[in-house]
């Protein structure tokens, strides 16, 4: 349990300021070291063979050639991974069961995708590897296979899991489908809620599955050594969750891998599981040697987790006021190959932002032939939120009010209970909806074929469990250890929130990320958690440190601990025959062997009380009438951040999750043929935003304390991928006068809407 | 198997190295002259995050054969700094936070710094163009913009000095 | 996997030598931006590479014959750097200076996109429009073909075994003549274009026009020239009559496929679309240099 502790009172000297990042020098010349970067003696390269079939029996595979071939070391296929039974959940921001975790990631009876890992061999050099691969014959069954969510739910459709029968419905269904769990929230009564609406609107909307589109491939170096010790050099969003799941997939200890975490080239929730590791560590073990694994960026596209594409039907009922009194809605989400589609996340956060007295919201997590889906920042909110907003926009149109007017009416405030159960404490929703309103990129005035669209967002943050570790060095300098993973400038605010409490000045505190042998616990990073919760270890840590300095200096001075203060870095005598004596961090260092020794603590926590965040983004676009292309003019982002430990980063965090926002409304979609397989497996025609597609994305960061963090923090990193959806497709709807409901809005679907009004 | 030599000039030093015909330059800085600054993030030049200077222009080392590299001039990352000194555009970028994940940086700086050499007072719009084959995903690219333009103003006024 | 070859000869008569006496499939390397992704996504595996790049006179831009010769070696940036084609070509140079990015610039070059054949190169359609003249060289000596006649299906050329293009030839200007190219994608860079129109007129001194040559790509298996829609805007003002005949024009033209990049609906239109704007810009250019 988490003590609510005292927050410093005085005014901050680090917490609040943008120091230069402390792995800044080495990312910027090159030198910092990637998943790819790592080379060991005697490392092997090893590559993975995939099924070209969405959905085949695997009937037999014949290695032979392969394992004859001069240079290869070792040959895998599923029969050489221990049959995995456990429902456990993988838990971290994913779904899905560890049973299906091994399924994934290497095919046993059946392959689901087309890229399903299949075998794998290491050789040594990726010539050879390459060539043991298209000596591995493989024969397959191949069967019909279907990847539409609603195809997929049709009673016809081909079953991927004989024994799947769906989860959380009154009865148990009598024959399987591949409709994994169904979820249900409800309030209040719907039927008298609509009964008793003036304006009622209904629509069906259609998102396609996206990628995180992380620009560093997955990467890990594995080497498994013959006394059954073995490492893995990977970037991840969790060094923990990678030796938790390569443990379990292998039937290994934990104490037999250590994970080493690289820096990691972008995760975003992709990088919350494991894909090439499990298997680099089978061949590892089998060639006696490490063995590299990196995917190319086709592998990235056909094999590794998207989010779900979509389909969503939102009703919603509103009083002239603007109150909505009912609304109804139901979210169809694609799990690809294995359950653990975000829609349980989603059901959640559909209607966060509105405090509504009657509705049913029901999601379905359905199973299909395509890459198994892992996190995306938010998972599961952006895509009920282009629903929920869209659909709030044509209310407020149908009753003649503006978009901040009509989410203010119905807006959650401290004291109301949220949609999802809890109570809301210091939200900061209101607020940013004022920021958002106020901005004066509102006040710049729209032109023919311009539109602006407004959209809000949530997502909870989690606490969750972290240990941090600070230690005091001989010459009074400090460093802080933590155990997640850097991937939006954390590490930095580690250090900042650390150097803040010991008093110390930011450079003299330096942070490192620990592997899994030289720190406890941490839950990966993700959930926005780790400013949060790791920096709440941290803090903890380091005020532990500053009560064992006053002792030590109490003690060097021989008077009672009660007369000392911790001031700027140094103990104070302040009280007493010693009063206005003082002892720095160097002076108490130096001493530490007369004092009871090394100065340091280590603290392991279960962070409780995250703050929810918020977002309100608007959007300002010109639509081509003739080519349907659209130019985003304008771009804001209000965000209720709680308190932004390193601001510069807070606001990357905004601009980020715009762009990605962006991209997913107007080009970014999976696209597969008639016989299953992705089309656009690579970054020409998966269209991620180039710089020159964006404007400069202005962010207003509103400051609501969460007075469960020693600094007030809340989580940041996924709240503004939630509302840039529906403020882009608000924005267009401004700019033509139609309303479209399917994602992308690529210019060829905007020109079809603008001709058909 | 037999290699082909090549004999090159990486970052103003003279290089030498074994290679298949069919291996990119990229595989090579990386693999065999351990530069591994460059970054492979799609293979087949659509993010720039293995961009070096050849020859004085700005190009995608996973686009070039190892081969083509006989004899010719090529900058990467690990020579942008000189020495110890980081290019004002390195400055920038921290200064402005204009790299999160960092893996796209090694790239962008180099592509920058290529811009600069061409156009010492691009605009907004000529630096968004110019870095278009520059795939950021963390970013926005907006504090990347605003850190090449500030990088640009002061090294016009240290010119100008 | 066969083994690949790799020769870099610096006289031409060395390079059709290595094409002809290699299996078929051989490959030309010039800036090799699309040959290394076919190389490496394995569509493509040639038992030899034969690079260009250091056969003298290959690279660079020359003055001839009152027009323009560029070597195919001549990476795309530097025609934009070369004054007096910006000036007499704008359109052919925005067209080859919007293929892929500015890494892509510094390697591609107009002889590659033009043999790659790709239905949707960027500056095929202006050197169609330009009345562009390859000079092919092969075992059989050497020969000039109209540039519309080296595509003849996607990937596809009529280049013969042993045949590589080594420069092409932009006609004398007449005064008053200037041409555009304007291409539709979904972002601002970086994607094949959906549809490419070029145009290419020459305007008198009253502003009517007296030459035009309009080409489309992306939209039929080849880029092609659309002699009806450049006889659409002869002898006219470029008022919106000529414009609508034009859109018609190029709209009738159009072959296109639908696939991932547009539907053949929405290819279709754009194509009037752009061939009415293209046509509008060299328009506005061509009066200034009457």
């Amino acid at each position: 349990m988490t003590d609510t502790l005292e927050r410093p009172a005085n005014a901050l000297n680090v917490v609040g300021t943008r120091p230069v990042r402390p792995d800044g020098a080495d990312k910027v010349t090159g030198r910092a070291t990637y998943g790819a970067d790592l080379t060991m003696a005697g490392m092997l390269t090893g590559r993975i063979l995939r099924s070209p079939h969405p959905h085949a029996r695997i009937v037999s595979i014949d290695t032979r050639k392969a394992k004859a071939l001069a240079g290869v070391k070792a040959v895998v296929t599923g029969a050489d991974f221990p049959s995995v039974d456990s429902d456990e959940a993988m838990g971290g921001e994913g779904g899905g069961s560890i049973r299906d975790l091994a399924r994934n990631v290497i095919a046993r009876d059946k392959a689901l995708y087309d890229g399903h890992a299949v075998a794998a061999v290491a050789a040594t050099s990726p010539e050879i590897a390459e060539e043991a691969l298209s000596l591995i014959s493989v024969k397959y069954e191949v069967l019909p296979h279907v990847i539409d969510v609603e195809a997929a739910m049709a009673p016809d459709a081909p079953v991927l899991h004989a024994d799947m029968f769906t989860a959380g419905l009154p009865t148990k269904p009598d024959k399987a489908s591949n409709i994994a769990q169904a979820h249900e929230s409800k309030r209040g009564d719907i039927a008298a809620g609509f009964a008793s609406a003036d304006v009622i609107v209904e629509d069906r909307y259609v998102t396609a599955a996206t990628h995180q589109g992380y620009i560093e491939p997955h990467a890990c170096v594995a080497s498994l050594s013959a006394d059954g010790q073995g490492m893995v050099w990977c970037s991840s969003q969790g060094q923990f969750m990678v030796r938790t799941y390569c443990a379990k997939v292998l039937g290994m200890e934990a104490s037999d891998i250590r994970v080493i975490p690289a820096e990691i080239g972008g995760g975003f929730g992709g990088k919350t599981t494991v894909y090439l590791e499990p298997i680099a560590l089978a061949l590892s073990r089998i060639a006696g040697a490490p063995v590299k694994m990196v995917m190319t960026r086709d592998e990235v596209f056909r094999a590794s987790g998207p989010t779900s594409g979509s389909v969503m039907e939102v009703k919603l009922g509103a009083t002239k006021d603007g109150k909505i009194v009912a609304a109804d809605v139901v979210l169809k989400f694609q799990a690809g190959a294995f359950p653990g589609s975000p829609v349980g996340a989603a059901v959640m956060t559909t209607l966060a932002c509105y405090d509504i007295p009657n509705f049913r919201i029901v999601g379905y997590d359905v199973v299909g032939n395509s890459p198994k889906v892992a996190a995306y920042r938010a998972p599961g909110a952006p895509i009920a939120a282009f629903a929920v907003e869209s659909a709030v926009d044509e209310l407020a149109d149908k009753l003649g009010l503006d978009p901040f007017k009509i989410r203010e009416v119905n807006a959650v405030r401290d004291g109301v209970q949220a949609s999802y159960g809890p109570t809301y404490r210091n939200i900061g929703y209101v607020e940013t909806l004022e920021a958002a309103r106020k901005h004066p990129n509102l006040l710049a005035k729209l032109g023919p074929n311009q539109g602006r669209g407004v959209a809000a967002g949530f997502w909870f943050n989690i606490g969750g469990e972290s240990t941090a570790s600070v230690n005091i060095n001989d010459d009074g300098t400090a460093v802080v250890a933590s155990g997640n993973p850097d991937i939006g400038g954390s590490r930095a605010s580690m250090a900042m929130m650390a150097a803040e409490v010991l008093g110390l000045p930011v450079e003299k505190v330096r942070p490192i990320v620990a592997d899994t042998a030289s720190i406890g616990y941490s839950m990966l990073t993700g959930g926005s958690r780790t400013t949060f919760a790791t920096g709440m270890a941290v803090t903890q840590a380091a005020q532990k440190i500053v009560e064992d300095l006053k002792r030590r200096a109490a003690q060097t001075w021989d008077v009672p601990v009660e007369q000392v203060e911790w001031m700027d870095g140094s103990a104070v005598c302040i009280d007493g025959a010693k009063r206005g004596q003082a002892l720095s961090l160097a002076d108490l260092a130096a001493k530490s062997g007369n004092t009871g020794g090394p100065i340091g603590a280590q603290v392991s926590l279960n962070a409780q009380g995250a703050g929810p965040g918020f977002g309100v983004h608007v959007c300002d676009v010109e639509v081509d009438p003739e080519t349907g292309h659209v130019t985003v003019l304008r771009y804001t982002a209000a965000q209720d951040v709680g308190k932004a430990i390193h601001p510069s980063y807070v606001e990357g965090q905004i601009q980020g999750g715009v762009a990605q926002g962006v991209g997913w409304a107007l080009n970014e979609e999976y696209i597969f043929d008639s016989a299953g397989r992705m089309e656009n497996s690579g970054f020409l025609d998966y269209r991620m935003p180039v710089a020159s597609d964006l404007p400069m994305i202005d962010t207003a960061m509103v400051e609501v304390p969460n007075p469960r963090h020693p600094f007030g923090a809340k989580g940041v990193g996924e709240v503004p991928i939630v509302p840039p959806l529906a403020a882009v497709a608000n924005a267009v709807r401004d700019a033509i006068g139609k309303r479209i409901t399917t994602l992308p809005l690529s210019p060829p679907r905007i020109r079809a809407a603008i001709d058909a009004k | 198997m037999s290699k082909t030599h090549v004999s090159a000039t990486v970052n103003g030093d003279p290089v030498e190295f074994l290679t298949e015909p069919g291996t990119t330059l990229l595989d090579a800085l990386r693999d065999n002259l351990g530069l591994t600054g460059s970054k492979e993030g799609c293979g087949s030049g659509d993010c720039g995050a293995c961009s070096i200077i050849m020859d004085g222009r700005l190009v995608c080392s996973c686009l070039v054969l190892a081969v083509e590299a006989e004899g010719r001039r090529v900058e990467t990352i690990e020579g942008v700094a000189s020495g110890g000194d980081l290019h004002p555009l390195q400055r920038k970028f921290l200064e402005h936070a204009a790299l999160q994940c960092g893996f796209c940086t090694p790239g962008v700086l180099v592509a920058a710094k290529a811009l600069l050499e061409a156009n010492a007072d691009p605009s907004e719009t000529e630096v968004r163009y110019w870095l278009a084959g520059n795939l950021c995903r963390c970013t926005g690219y907006d504090k990347i913009v605003r850190a090449v333009m500030d990088a640009a103003a002061e090294m016009r006024q240290a010119r100008a000095a | 996997m066969a083994r690949l070859d790799y020769v870099a000869p610096t006289r031409v008569e060395d390079a059709v030598a290595a094409l002809a006496a290699a299996g078929s499939g051989a490959r030309v390397l010039a800036g090799g931006t699309d040959l290394l992704v076919q190389l490496r996504s394995g569509r493509i595996n040639p038992p030899v590479i034969v690079d260009l790049k250091r056969i003298a006179g290959a690279t660079g831009i020359r003055a001839e014959g009152g027009g323009f010769v560029i070597g195919a070696a001549t990476p795309n940036i530097a025609l934009g750097e070369n004054e007096g084609l910006v000036k007499a070509w704008p359109g052919l140079v925005e067209a080859a200076n919007l293929i892929g990015s500015t890494q892509v610039q510094g390697r591609s070059t107009i002889a590659g996109n033009l043999c790659n054949a790709s239905p949707a190169a960027d500056s095929v359609p202006a050197l169609i429009a330009a009345r562009a003249v390859a000079l092919v060289v092969g075992p059989n000596g050497r020969r000039k073909v109209p540039v519309e006649d080296i595509g003849v299906g996607p990937g596809q050329t009529s280049l013969a075994h042993g045949e590589l293009v080594l420069e092409i030839a932009l006609p004398a200007r007449a005064p008053g003549s200037s041409d555009a190219y304007l291409r539709l994608i979904p972002r601002t860079e970086m994607d094949i274009a959906v549809v490419g129109a070029a145009a290419n007129l020459t305007v008198n001194a009253a502003g009517v026009i007296t030459e035009a040559h309009v080409a489309l790509g992306a939209v039929a298996p080849t880029a092609r020239l659309v002699p009806a829609a450049g006889a659409a805007l002869v002898g006219t003002k470029l008022d919106e009559s000529a414009l609508e005949k034009l859109d018609a024009a190029a709209r009738a033209a159009c072959n296109p496929i639908s696939d991932k990049r547009g539907t053949v609906e929405y290819r279709t239109k754009i194509a009037g679309v752009l061939a009415r704007r293209a046509a509008t810009i060299a328009y506005a250019r061509a009066k200034e240099r009457a």
